[in-house]
């Protein structure tokens, strides 16, 4: 790195290098890509929420949603499950 | 030696999958080995023009596949080496004219005659992409560092999974030492890191391979390229060869060294 480079490093605004930017926003794009290229990801996903939360609460599987979202810089899994109320008893694995 | 069919692409176009299709088998050939490289970019062929054999095309691709010709007609004979073949592709016909069954008959067909069978893909996904894959054991994906491309090399592989091959590698195409070392670059852990899938060399930037091209002779043949030099240490590997990873800073710190020398001379 040249004295240069140094310098207009030190007193540039933006201190993050472009590789991390590019590096960081791939990472967001292909997870999305990843996602929407294989519809039946996000259908088997919710297919298994259903499953583990169906043991503990009565919930509304036909109106459940589940989606990835797009925040500022990072990907939420993002899952609408309404409630209509909560199971008496918990039954585990084990009982 | 069995032979091996293996599919150069990339999903992007522009990231050299025809230079490294020309250079891979002109390099295996120099090795003494067999090669017929197949382009299989119908309507916009390339890798004649990227191999100086463009003035020799009788027949094509779809003549071939159609009956037009036997296909040993269309294969044509390279003017440097005695195992290199090229079987151009049609220009004025679409990427229909060949179906991915008819490709997949005739790599095996040359599988008789030859020890690599390299298909040069065109770009994109569609009936171009699956024909030149139809036929192929193993890939080679080619990306460059930059996001467009390792996206589009991040699609490709998923896309050659859901098809059955497995063994694909990757080729960092055009990357530049001096960029990467101020961190403008994306480096090879980088994008080894975010594509996940075997390393099969890194290619550096390097004017030789517009030089070479505009000559119609491909830059391995060249023995001050680097690049032609990281072509040569991927075919070695591709042959199966253990041959060290080409490292950015070597030939740069070798040059400076020179450069260091003359002054002192003087």
């Amino acid at each position: 790195m040249t004295l240069l480079d140094v310098l207009s490093r030190i007193f540039s605004r933006e201190s993050v290098s472009s590789k991390d930017v590019a590096r960081e926003r791939l990472r967001l794009v292909l997870v999305h890509d990843r996602a929407s290229v294989s519809p039946e990801f996000l259908n088997s996903l919710k297919e298994d929420l259903i499953k583990v939360i169906r043991d503990y609460l009565d919930i509304d599987e036909e109106a459940l949603q589940v989606n990835l979202e797009n925040e500022e810089n990072s990907i939420a899994l993002i899952a609408n499950i309404p409630v209509k109320g909560f199971r008496r008893k918990v039954e585990t694995a084990s009982s | 030696m069995k032979s091996r069919v293996i599919v150069i692409t990339s999903g992007k176009g522009g990231v050299g999958k025809t230079t490294t299709t020309a250079n891979l088998g002109t390099a295996l050939a120099m090795m003494g080995k067999k090669v017929v490289m197949i382009d299989t970019d119908i309507g916009l062929r390339n890798l004649d023009v990227v191999m100086g054999l463009e003035n020799r095309i009788v027949f094509d691709i779809v003549d071939a596949v159609n009956g037009h010709c036997k296909l040993k007609q269309a294969l044509i004979k390279d003017k440097r080496f005695d195992g290199l073949y090229l079987l151009p592709a049609a220009q004025t016909k679409d990427k229909t004219a060949v179906s991915p069954h008819q490709m997949k008959n005739m790599t095996n067909e040359l599988r008789k005659d030859f020890d690599f069978i390299l298909v040069d893909c065109p770009a994109g996904i569609e009936q171009g992409f699956k024909n030149a894959i139809a036929g192929a054991d193993k890939a080679v994906v080619v990306a460059t560092p930059e996001v467009s491309s390792v996206r589009d090399a991040d699609r490709i592989i998923g896309l050659l999974e859901a098809a059955g091959l497995t063994e694909t590698r990757l080729i960092i195409n055009r990357i530049r030492g001096k960029m990467v070392k101020r961190g403008d670059m994306m480096d090879i852990s980088d994008i080894n890191d975010i594509l996940a899938i075997e390393l099969l060399g890194v290619v550096p930037e390097d004017e030789a391979i517009v030089v070479s091209t505009n000559r119609g002779e491909p830059a391995v043949l060249e023995n001050i390229s680097r690049a032609g030099a990281a072509y040569r240490r991927i075919a070695r590997r591709l042959n199966g060869e253990e041959v060290p990873m080409y490292s950015l800073d070597d030939p740069e710190n070798i040059m400076d060294k020179f450069k260091k020398m003359l002054k002192l001379a003087r």
